[in-house]
């Protein structure tokens, strides 16, 4: 704020010379446009890249393949994105994950209902997100990063607990495991549940107020407070849909294999998080949409696939992930820098 | 003046752990008036304000809003009485636009039936409405629908006023709105506190400048360390004594 405003003198000294040039782009705003784009053209020349090196690529089975790989992180990106704009970070959905496919699958051993067994599974990670958000606002903790961390453990520790042999669990009623299946479209029906899950989510940040709230937390928390905005219940309620949106993960990837398993969703919040981040969001809080993290959950799944079909080992993908997440923080770094030129120029010009 | 106050503090008191930030200040506001609370920095006058508004609560001492106790718990409660504030720190949000700024914490939405949370956003209504007071109070804005974050911090400053003026009914506090502003920016200002004064508002006033304080105050209400040291109708005869008061020094 202070440094703003002590900017701003010079600003409106500066204001006559550039007036006559008021509404052409300047470079700045044109380096701001190309940022906000550049996930998106990033992997639009990765996919044409890719596709020349490996002509298997784009053949319809690989994308069917992408597309169910991606569909976890995806979904659960999305709540990963809800969190991070709000200034938040989710360390537990991965374990959130498996306990919740842990969960479905007992389930599945007691009921054969399809919808007994979903319903558990998404009631276990609403829950573990609603108390996420409940310990970290009405424990006064300072920051999200531990509790989550401490659900992580717990809910990794339970999982295997109490899977059956501590283990892999087969087995899933049919209405779960046709999300695994391919429609008669070619794409595959989880891609649908991606589809609905980034419908609900862009009705909720878009037309609701709520949305706006949550905006406003990771814009200004203090101001919130000082609008009267319900803080707290804003925040409770998106670390439970950051749960729930986990939750809904673990039904597709169960649905995928047929089975339930601790040891699922292993690393998720490290690629939930790249993708919010390489999609183009900023962890600076209220800046970024659904967009997004489904930009960057397709981008580390074709980027892994592409590795696969190149038989590169699996420890380079980690690696490569690494970096492109450090390119995607420096951009986002970047960005806020120009804005601050831009904000300064702006004010030039309306003077 | 006659009748009641449209806000009367009586020795109110805040601690904040070991600083004492408020010794059983009491004031009034009254309608059509425009009040300045003079201080030094660290006199509590923001914190003052912050309890009038339902930021804080005060540790003792009551608040009336026209003679009632009034439950000012939340800033929501302070709002929907009919308070309305711009803090020091202007409380804006840089990742919106100056039309969801002002609408922040209580959006036009429907279904009204639903909390509001819950509800759908007007956001065509809202730009309708934001864009003719922005109008009519002649502030300049490169572009409305961009991000708050990409304007000065004049335009800013006039964004945080405006969202107060718009709302007003019955108690206006500005947090030192003039700061950081140039003298036509700063002249604008001045005119809003005047129209809101002349609209029937009770106005409080934070600023450092005695000019503006001569100027526009009615009353004036001197806190220092916590304490309020005085309370005088601020004219030019007396402002070598209302600084003494501010500075602690005896005139
Ligand atoms: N949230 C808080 N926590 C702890 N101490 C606080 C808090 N808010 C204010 N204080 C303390 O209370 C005292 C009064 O501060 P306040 O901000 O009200 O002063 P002020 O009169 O508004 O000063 P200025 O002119 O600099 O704005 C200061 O000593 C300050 O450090
Ligand atoms: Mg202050």
């Amino acid at each position: 704020m202070l440094a703003e405003t002590a900017r701003e003198p010079d600003a409106t000294s500066g204001a006559r010379g550039s007036q006559t040039h008021a509404q052409s782009a300047s470079p700045v705003t044109v380096a701001l446009r190309l940022l906000n784009f550049g996930p998106l053209l990033i992997l639009a020349i990765l996919i044409v890249v890719i596709s020349l090196l490996t002509p298997n690529f784009l053949k319809p089975v690989n994308i069917g393949n992408i597309l169910a790989q991606t569909a976890v992180i995806a979904i659960v990106a999305l709540g990963q994105q809800l969190v991070i704009l709000t200034r938040g970070i989710d360390l537990s959905v991965g374990a959130n994950l498996a306990l919740a496919t842990v969960i479905g699958g007992l389930t599945y051993r007691v009921t054969d209902s399809g919808a007994l067994v979903i319903l558990a599974m998404l009631a276990s990670g609403t829950l573990v997100g609603f108390i996420n958000g409940a310990v970290f606002v009405f424990g006064r903790l300072p920051h999200p990063f531990i509790i989550t961390l401490a659900t992580l453990s717990i809910c990794k520790g339970l999982a295997l607990e109490l899977a059956i042999n501590h283990t892999t669990m087969r087995g899933m009623p049919e209405a779960v495991t046709l999300l695994g299946e391919t429609s008669p479209l070619g794409v595959p029906n989880s891609f649908f549940v991606v589809l609905g899950v980034a419908l609900l989510v862009f009705v909720l940040t878009k037309s609701m107020v709520w949305g706006r709230w949550v905006y406003a937390v990771g814009g200004n928390p203090k101001a919130a407070v000082e609008m009267g905005i319900p803080v707290k219940w804003v925040l409770v309620s998106t670390y439970a849909i950051a749960g729930l949106c986990a939750g809904i993960g673990a039904v597709v990837l169960s649905g995928r294999t047929a089975a339930t398993s601790p040891l699922y969703g292993n690393l998720l919040e490290l690629d939930t998080i790249a993708a919010v981040i390489i999609g183009g969001a900023s962890f600076l809080g209220g800046r970024g949409h659904l967009g997004h993290a489904l930009v960057g959950a397709v981008m580390i799944g074709v980027i892994r696939n592409a590795l696969n079909l190149l038989n590169v080992d699996v420890f380079y993908q980690m690696i490569a992930i690494g970096l492109i997440i450090v390119l995607a923080v420096e951009a986002d770094v970047l960005r806020n820098h120009l804005e601050a030129r831009a904000r300064a120029s702006q004010a030039a010009r309306t003077q | 003046m006659s009748g009641v106050p449209v806000l009367s503090v009586r020795d109110g008191h805040k601690r904040f752990g070991a600083v004492h930030a408020l010794k059983g200040v009491s004031l009034d506001a009254w309608r059509g008036e425009v009040l300045a609370l003079l201080g030094d920095n660290g006199a509590g006058k923001s914190t003052l304000v912050r309890c009038i508004s339902g930021v804080h609560a005060l540790d003792e001492g009551e608040i009336r809003l026209d003679g009632e106790i009034a439950a000012i718990s939340t800033p929501s409660l302070a709002r929907r009485a009919g308070i309305e504030t711009v803090y020091q720190d202007l409380a804006l949000f840089d990742n919106l636009t100056p039309a969801q700024n002002f609408y922040c914490g209580r959006e036009l939405s429907f279904p009204s039936w639903l909390p509001l949370g819950l509800r759908f956003v007007s956001n065509r209504a809202m730009d309708r409405e934001a864009a003719s007071v922005i109008d009519r109070l002649k502030v300049k804005l490169p572009k409305f629908d961009a991000p708050v974050a990409l304007m000065s911090g004049g335009q800013r400053q006039a964004i945080a006023v405006a969202r107060a003026t718009v709302f007003a009914r019955k108690l206006v506090i500005l947090d030192e709105p003039t700061a950081a502003l140039g003298v036509r920016e700063s002249r604008k200002v001045l005119d809003l506190v005047r129209q809101l004064r002349d609209e029937g508002n009770a106005v409080i006033l934070i600023t450092h400048n005695m000019e503006h304080v001569i100027e526009l105050a009615d009353r004036a209400v001197v806190l220092r360390q916590g304490r309020k040291v005085g309370e005088l109708k601020p004219d030019r005869g007396n402002q070598h004594e209302l600084v003494s008061l501010i500075v602690g020094a005896e005139a």
